[in-house]
């Protein structure tokens, strides 16, 4: 599925959101920030395993043309009961395809409050803030925050190092034939 | 009580954790509330619960009964809207406490050196030496943050 562009902003005063949960807990995304949405069986096929030292939420990389996306567990990402994931966002000017437990629904919000400042860590990378959406409070999550630029050097550096022992392997294997 | 005496007099709000009570300056105390809902996400602060909603704003749990006790409390009464300041930022967190609270005016003994850094000093009253607290030092905040300026993570906060 490929979801229409974003909004200019200023354009409306609410944002769209897709609410979808992580481990049973509900998370927000503005929907301008999701490119696509995929079955994670349908990707299957395409994604390739990457190890990068230090960074477990991230087991496959999809490519795309000379582009990479690492497929980055929502669960672990957050600290959260193991689950394997079972849709994929693509998020827009990221290289991060987010796996999830599944979409709970489309809403909009029409205020966003930031994290308030007792929130010290990691989380502040994580959310752009929370909105209270019936009643209930969910955080809305920053599409740029799920990796790193360090964790990035890290994982393009595990896949080189992949891509040429996988070129040593073919060479070795011409050779001997 | 002489002049000087009387206009040393400030007012503190008194809680209760557990069997033990707290001071804090009565400038810093919004409103004391019901339990409501705590609203729960992932996060690696320690200290914080959740947040709860109040009159349209998000508000942080800072459970400090762990730090003053040195045991979590479970069961709470209310909570206690105070404000912490972040620099020259101010923002609601909510403290649970375990029993009604009290407005007295009293003196304040500075805190010593050798006093933890949550304590802003000491009073007495009713025949018990309190701790007045200080809660920008006693909940999580901006000195732990990943290495910005409180000031640029403020834009769309509010107090």
């Amino acid at each position: 599925m490929r979801l229409a562009a974003p909004a200019k902003p200023g354009s409306a005063k609410s944002e769209q959101l897709i609410l979808f949960r992580v481990s049973g807990q509900l998370f927000a995304v503005s929907s301008a920030s999701v490119q696509e949405v995929r079955s994670a069986d349908s990707m299957s096929g395409a994604a390739t395993e990457i190890s990068a030292p230090g960074i477990r939420k991230v087991r496959y990389v999809l490519r795309r043309g000379d582009r990479s996306l690492f497929i980055v567990n929502g669960a672990m990402h957050f600290g959260l009961h193991a689950a394997e994931g079972a849709l994929l966002f693509v998020l827009r000017k990221t290289r991060t395809a987010l796996l999830i437990d599944g979409i709970e629904k489309m809403t909009s919000m029409t205020r966003l409050q930031a994290l308030p400042l007792s929130f010290c860590h990691e989380e502040r990378q994580w959310y752009r803030g929370l909105t209270a959406l019936d009643q209930t409070v969910v955080p809305v999550v920053k599409p740029e925050g799920f990796l790193s630029a360090d964790e990035l050097t890290l994982l393009d550096r595990a896949l080189l190092e992949s891509d040429n022992s996988a070129t040593a392997s073919i060479e070795e294997a011409d050779s001997t034939e | 009580m002489t002049i000087s005496a009387e206009l040393e007099l400030q007012s503190f709000v008194l809680l209760r954790l557990g069997e033990r009570r707290f001071a804090v300056s009565a400038k810093h105390i919004a409103e004391l509330v019901a339990p409501s809902r705590v609203f729960r996400f992932p996060h690696r602060t320690s200290k914080l619960e959740g947040v709860i909603l109040r009159r349209g704003r998000i508000v942080p749990v800072c459970d400090v009964s762990e730090i003053l006790l040195g045991k979590r409390l479970t069961s709470r009464r209310f909570y206690l809207i105070a404000v912490r300041s972040y620099g020259t930022q101010k923002e609601w967190i909510a403290v649970p406490v375990t029993g009604e609270c009290e407005l007295i005016n009293s003196e304040m003994m500075a805190a010593a050196e050798s006093d933890a850094p949550h304590v802003a000093g000491w009073l007495s009253h009713d025949g018990d030496v309190i701790e007045v607290l200080n809660l920008d030092t006693l909940t999580p905040g901006p000195e732990q943050l990943l290495g910005k300026p409180a000031g640029q993570q403020m834009a769309e906060a509010r107090p």
